[in-house]
């Protein structure tokens, strides 16, 4: 479980990044944090494992403080998974993959062993181990971003936007990926995005930032979409564009969804 | 023309290629007053030059240090330096070491501070305490940089090596010292065709070390053959 109490950070010279924000992430559930830029989600994000230091507030890991951690044993203890994976060029794929373990004293050959396996656990081939991650593509860069953040088997994936650079029909693949992979590891996780279809599709949990970490709402996608807290959250959501509004026509005896243009968006299961 | 056979004739006489004043002792010499020279420079410049490049703090100190360090007229220091230490090879050492720091320490900070601050972001989020992130990083990657730094020092040091014979007798630089005085403008030429020799022959050493460190440490994916079995970059279906 992750708790903010209070978090505010404000950059020094700057506005107000983050003021006087408060959320539990319940353990072993996927809680998306949605805005714009701006909105202070990395900022939060990067709060949890110490990579930014709040001005005020508390951060807690099962109720723990994290500034009573040593902030490297406590990166280590977390995953964490970045916009353009964040993978040391001059090092392999298994290398990459295998480095936290290394660093926590797991004997090299054992770590690339576990490494291999990762691959094939985010549906990669084993054999692109030995590349380095300039000879992968951005989709393969990413899923070996996520084989990383899980090598040392931790409890918590903080993931800061892991699909934002990579085309369409990609990221679809490794958004179901991530969800066939947490049916599997029940995780907690953390993930940001300024994508509210991402946010809906991912998380048990959404949570709408506007302007300066300010929660503009936070339930489940189907509680936000259905009851838009305010106009902001209804703009956000795109509640009211045609897409969204649905209904039920039918034809020769079946009942198909067509949105707010009139398009046919789908055939309802008997 | 003439002087250039005269010099070939002097560097083909078997008698200047033996004995303590032959061309074999000098060039063992010389190189061995530019590998003293470099490496100190080194083991002063480079802690200092990546600790600067790491924190990315007191790059107008190394602007500073550079510049002024550029500036000394080496002969001039090594004039004063002999006055104050004496005959020997103490004085054109430090002269040279002197000439050599700005080189080594704008390359180290050069390279260590070109390193994608991403790459060394997301070092430090994954759990890398700052000692890693410098040796296992920041160094690797900015290893082409840091050899060409030493690359430079190299070259100036190894031609200004010859100021050796200033205050000693000693390195290649004593064949122009002496051919001067004696007028043996021959002796003379050679020494100085045998320093261009020697400087060429190093400039070429660093240039293969310095794509050996690009393709080996610092990005083995340009590297042909870095997948053996399967090429790399063919695409596949993710």
């Amino acid at each position: 479980m992750i708790e903010f109490e209070t978090v505010s950070k404000t950059y020094p010279g700057q506005s107000v990044a983050v003021a006087d924000f408060s959320l539990v992430v319940p353990s072993h559930r996927t809680v998306v944090l949605v805005g714009s830029s701006g909105s202070g989600k990395s900022t939060l994000l990067r709060t949890v494992n110490r990579m930014v230091e709040p001005t005020s507030g508390r951060v807690l890991i099962d109720d723990e403080d994290v500034r009573e951690r040593d902030p490297v044993a406590l990166r280590r203890s977390i995953g964490y998974v970045l916009q353009h994976g964040g993978l040391l060029p001059h090092r392999s794929v298994l290398d990459n993959i295998a480095t936290v373990p290394v660093l926590k004293g797991t004997p090299k050959r054992r770590a690339r062993t576990a490494a291999s396996e990762l691959l094939e656990r985010v549906g990669l081939d084993p054999k692109i181990g030995r590349r380095y991650p300039g000879q992968l593509s951005g989709g393969q860069q990413q899923r070996v971003g996520v084989a990383r953040a899980l090598a040392a088997d931790p409890n918590i994936l903080l993931m800061d936007e892991p699909f934002g650079a990579v085309d369409p029909i990609m990221r679809r693949e490794l958004q179901e990926e991530l969800l066939r992979l947490q049916a599997e590891l029940h995780k907690t996780i953390v993930f940001v995005t300024h994508d509210i279809d991402e946010a809906f599709l991912l998380g048990d949990e959404v949570v709408v930032l506007r302007e300066g970490g300010v929660i503009a709402q936070r339930g489940t996608p189907a509680e936000i979409l259905g009851a838009p807290a305010d106009d902001f959250v209804r703009d956000f959501v795109g509640a009211d564009r045609a897409e969204r509004e649905l209904h039920i026509t039918t034809v020769d005896g079946r009942s198909i969804a067509v949105d707010g243009t009139g398009r046919p968006v789908g055939v309802l299961a008997p | 023309m003439n002087l250039f056979l005269d010099a070939l004739a002097w560097l083909t006489d078997p008698a200047h290629w033996t004995g303590p004043g032959g061309v074999p002792t000098r060039v063992l010499q010389h190189l061995a007053i530019t590998f003293a020279a470099v490496t100190a420079a080194a083991i002063l410049a480079l802690p200092a030059g990546v600790l600067i490049g790491h924190t990315r703090k007191g790059a107008g100190l190394v602007g500073a240090i550079a510049g002024a360090a550029r500036a000394i007229p080496t002969l001039g220091l090594l004039t004063l330096l002999g006055l104050a230490l004496g005959i020997g090879l103490k004085a054109p050492l430090i002269a040279l070491i002197v000439l050599a720091v700005p080189s080594v320490l704008a390359g180290a900070y050069a390279g260590v501070q070109n390193v994608d601050t991403a790459i060394t972001g997301a070092a430090r989020a994954i759990g890398m305490n700052p000692r890693q992130i410098v040796f296992q990083v920041e160094i690797p990657l900015a290893a082409p940089v840091l050899i060409g730094g030493l690359r430079a020092a190299t070259l100036q040091v190894v031609a200004t090596a010859t100021l050796a014979a200033y205050t000693a007798d000693f390195g290649l630089g004593r064949y122009l010292f002496s051919g001067l005085k004696s007028r043996d403008y021959a002796e003379m030429l050679a020494g100085a065709l045998l320093v261009a020799a020697l400087a060429l022959l190093l400039e070429l050493l660093f240039a293969a070390g310095q794509r050996l460190a690009a393709k080996r440490i610092a990005a083995p994916a340009h590297e042909k053959g870095a997948a053996e079995s399967d090429s790399p970059r063919e695409k596949e279906p993710v």
